[in-house]
């Protein structure tokens, strides 16, 4: 049975038209307000609160955490010094990806190194088997702690408001402890939006009283909740990638070509080869020393005038879903077809029609004109996109 | 020594800033001229009262090219286009709440009549498709009637042929739509008055005639266009006010290389001694200015009859320009204020109030607000058209305070003591509308920290509107299309060579499109490269 998440009572009232979606078993809004273009403004705007506490998330807590850290993922996990936060995906023995998020150092307990690792898809067997050896204990705390994304231009004018400190030096991936309406949390500078904006992890006992606390300082500063549909469309600007939509987890392929390199995903650029070993970094050297995998992700600009162009053909006013696609699309080079396009979706700032696209490397370099198919009315056509560098949108905010 | 530009612009709102942009994106040395200290015209916003932005004049857009959003890449630049959703008609014990959700927007019209609901779907059908059929033009150069370059009648021949192709139902209505008043036009369709009155008043913005004046339909249509076009939106604030949009242009403008000064009015335009030819513009302060071409983004009256002498125009083109109408007819009212006011009667929470609120209970309100301005008396019970972008928008004011944007027709440039007495009315003026809206919302005076009245006087004296007509001219349908400014000059040329226009006089007419300028620049580089080659 799908449940509430630890926000649910306060979520739940604010969901004008009972829109929710099931993320991990747990009701997740897909939109709160009469349209989810409200909550995209309030996120690019102003602030926006996103119940994020469906991700799973496990603590590692023990001398030897840092050094299981270090044997999954494919950066160098020795620098994960206290207060920082890592991006990254973590592979299989195969150096296919078995999943991508973000990993807290915590601070030190007793002498003991403390981890939070946050997951899309359940992780614990995985975890727990490669902690063999190691003296660290892996718990899972997905239900424990709810986490809340706090986005947006103003998001940490509301934070520093809500819990009466300043966060001007926490810099981008960084986190530490806070205290919120008397409750103790974790705030990193992290997020799925590509803007400013922080992540709160929250004991669930307490996830109401915190909400509420938000509210109130968020009152000023126009924050609003901010559901699923919203999420697509900032995360799609932020060029960021989706497991499931974007690429396939190792666990759940069933053919070779539904397994993913690092390299193949936009993520090359954290795999650190020199950085001693980890799982999959094998595989890894070999798919280089071979020249790379043929495949990559790239950026796309999906030239507008020409979909205008085809429901013009058909007598139509032209019409841009306002919701990001995660349906495949193929994506054609003279005729042949090269790849597919993962995510399609408008962007309400560039006012262009955006896609993330995986396509052979010989395609994928920044200026390459592909053809879309784009079909309208059930009628296929085809629509220019050319390759772009990512993020599509990056405003300095999200680091400043 | 002074420097020689490719292209000297006159005027810095948005219009001529992105003339600027484009043709200095081809290449041109181009230099654009802003006589007030912010760049922006008409698109300005400014901090009138310390932490609170006012987007002073024109407060939101619509029709903003998306070609243009593109082609200049002006989210880099800072355009931030945030939606205005929805439209609040508050009234004595009720109101009525048309929302971004289509359905419930439905029932809220069936709550006044069933009929008209199922009218209200049918009426978005049918303006959709004529906005459609109709919308081209807006991208289009206006076709020279006079010319036989065979070329620039198909896209006339193209809309003759659409229009032959419309089912007869549509054909019926666009001849409706061209003739007729916006009150006997939604007449036909609905019975609720508040409904009526409030779609009313987007025939009449900016135009001096009433909602029963004939001709007011078609503007209907020209607002209803940028409400149809799909990814785009309907009405939408500019993050940081309308003044940022002029920004983002500005800075677009200047990565291409254009050249922009503020505080440098210019005086006239200087020609060659036969008088055919202009070489370039002289400043208020003296300064010469040479240039290949001049482009005036300035108003019509004032690009023929300021800044050229007399007797250099043809007779009978000076006529026209005389002739063009101005007529302004609003005013702007804007609020700083310490919270939200609370609207009598009204549907819970502050979200109906993050659209438009709009001061227009029924037709006869509308019509009334006319007869006053009929007779030059600003409207004692005017049209309000009342937004609060701080709601949307929270960096315009500061944290849990808000800004008011109250747009008000009809204020009429030529009262019946003349246009100077403005400065003696002004103040009831203001007063008369935060009056008006006190009946709906009776703790507004409570929460006013400030306020700021714009009279049509105001406009054209500080912002070079003539008879601060907001739209540099009506648009009314004698003023449109290949009628625009002049009929025979709605090609951004003049009768002077390399003289040329790009403001709101032009084709397709006023507010934030930006529409005129591209095209103007576009025109201009064609012109000249035909001339090199």
């Amino acid at each position: 049975m799908t449940v509430g998440t630890a926000f649910h009572p306060r979520t739940a009232p604010l969901n004008e038209h009972l829109q929710w979606r099931t993320w991990s078993g747990f009701f997740a809004a897909s939109a709160y307000h009469d349209s989810h273009v409200i909550e995209y403004n309030a996120i690019r705007e102003a602030a926006a609160l996103i119940d994020v506490s469906p991700l799973f998330k496990y603590e590692f807590r023990g001398p030897d955490a840092v050094r299981l850290v270090d044997r999954l993922i494919v950066r160098d996990a020795t620098k994960l010094t206290p207060g920082r936060v890592f991006y990254t995906p973590w592979c299989d023995e195969h150096g296919k990806v078995l999943d991508d998020g973000t990993i807290h150092r915590l601070d030190d307990e007793d002498g003991a190194q403390v981890v939070r690792w946050t997951a899309a898809d359940p992780q614990i067997r995985w975890l727990r088997m490669n902690a063999h050896g190691l003296d660290v204990e892996v718990r899972d705390v997905s239900e424990s702690v709810a986490a809340v994304a706090l986005q947006g231009p103003l998001s940490r004018a509301v934070l520093e408001s809500a819990t009466g400190a300043s966060f001007a030096d926490l810099r981008y991936f960084r986190r530490r402890r806070a205290t919120l309406a008397g409750i103790p949390i974790d705030v990193s500078r992290t997020g799925y939006t590509g803007d400013l904006g922080y992540e709160l992890w929250i004991p669930a006992d307490r996830a109401v009283e915190a909400w509420d606390a938000l509210v109130a300082a968020g009152e000023p500063y126009r924050v609003r909740p901010a559901g699923m549909l919203a999420l697509d469309v900032v995360r799609l600007e932020a060029g960021l990638i989706l497991i499931e939509a974007d690429y396939t987890s190792a666990i759940h392929s069933h053919i070779p070509s539904q397994n993913y390199s690092p390299y193949e995903i936009g993520l090359g650029k954290l795999v650190d080869l020199a950085a001693g070993d980890f799982i999959g970094r094998r595989a890894l050297v070999a798919e280089m020393a071979a020249g790379g995998p043929p495949r990559r992700l790239v950026g796309l600009n999906i030239e507008w005038p020409e979909i205008e162009a085809l429901y013009a053909a058909q007598g139509l006013a032209p019409y841009a879903p306002p919701i990001v696609s995660r349906t495949p699309v193929p994506i054609f080079a003279g005729g042949r077809q090269v790849g597919r396009v993962t995510s399609t979706g408008w962007s309400p700032i560039l006012k262009k029609m955006l896609g993330l696209a995986s396509v052979g490397l010989a395609h994928a370099r920044t200026g390459t004109r592909l053809a879309m198919e784009w079909t309208v009315e059930a009628r296929r056509g085809t629509v220019a996109a050319t390759v772009v560098d990512l993020p599509f949108f990056d405003p300095p905010r999200k680091r400043a | 020594m002074a420097q020689r530009y490719d292209a000297v612009i006159i005027g810095g709102g948005h219009n001529g800033l992105t003339t600027a942009a484009y043709l200095a994106k081809a290449g041109w040395k181009t230099l654009v001229l802003e006589k007030r200290r912010i760049l922006g015209g008409a698109t300005t916003s400014d901090e009138i009262v310390p932490g609170y932005t006012f987007s002073v004049l024109s407060y939101v857009v619509s029709l903003l090219r998306p070609e243009i959003i593109r082609d200049l890449e002006l989210a880099k630049h800072g355009l931030e286009i945030l939606p205005l959703d929805g439209t609040f008609t508050p009234l004595h014990g009720d109101y009525l709440w048309r929302r971004d959700d289509h359905a419930a927007t439905m029932r809220e019209i069936r709550r006044w009549s069933a009929t008209d609901a199922d009218a209200y779907e049918e009426y978005g059908q049918l303006m959709a498709d004529m906005a459609r059929f109709i919308k081209p033009i807006l991208g289009m150069v206006p076709p020279d009637p006079t010319s036989i370059d065979p070329r620039d009648w198909l896209g006339v021949l193209g809309l003759g042929r659409d229009f032959a192709r419309l089912p007869e139902r549509q054909q019926a209505a666009f001849l409706g739509l061209m003739t007729m008043s916006a009150a006997d036009f939604l007449d036909q369709w609905f019975e609720t008055e508040p409904l009526k009155a409030t779609m009313s008043a987007s025939g009449i913005i900016g135009t001096f005639l009433g909602v029963r004046s004939p001709g007011t339909a078609y503007v209907l249509l020209h607002h209803y266009m940028g409400e149809i076009d799909g990814a785009f939106r309907a009405w939408g604030f500019q993050k940081g006010g309308t003044g940022a949009i002029s920004y983002a242009i500005a800075s677009a403008a200047r990565a291409l290389g254009v050249e922009i000064r503020t505080e440098a009015g210019v005086s006239r335009v200087t020609l060659t001694p036969s008088g055919d030819r202009a070489t370039g513009v002289v400043l208020e302060s003296g300064e010469e200015i040479a240039a290949n071409v001049v482009v005036s983004s300035a108003d019509v009256r004032r690009t023929f009859l300021q800044f050229l002498e007399p007797g250099i125009l043809p007779e009978d083109f000076e006529a026209q320009v005389r002739r063009f109408k101005f007529r302004g007819s609003s005013g702007k009212v804007n609020l700083a204020l310490d919270a939200l006011p609370t609207f009598t009667t009204n549907p819970g929470g502050t979200e109906y109030l993050r659209g438009a609120v709009s001061i227009s209970p029924s037709l006869e309100h509308m019509e009334r607000a006319y007869d006053d301005a009929k007779y030059g008396r600003f409207s004692r019970r005017p049209y309000v058209d009342i937004v609060f972008p701080s709601l949307v928008d929270p960096s315009v004011a500061p944290p849990g305070k808000h800004v008011m944007s109250c747009f008000v027709q009809y204020a009429p440039y030529n009262l019946a003591e003349g246009a100077l007495d403005w400065d003696n009315q002004k103040e009831a003026f203001g007063n008369v509308v935060i009056d008006l809206v006190s009946e709906f919302a009776p703790n507004l005076k409570d929460v006013i920290v400030e306020k700021h009245v714009v009279s049509p006087l105001d406009m054209e004296r500080d912002w070079g509107l003539t008879e601060g007509n907001i739209f540099h001219g009506e648009l009314s349908l004698e003023q449109l299309f290949f009628s625009r400014p002049i009929p025979g000059w709605a090609r951004y040329r003049t009768p002077i060579r390399d003289y040329w226009m790009c403001g709101s006089s032009t084709h397709p007419g006023g507010g934030i499109m930006g529409a005129n300028g591209r095209l103007a620049a576009l025109q201009l580089l064609k012109a000249r490269k035909t001339k090199v080659a």
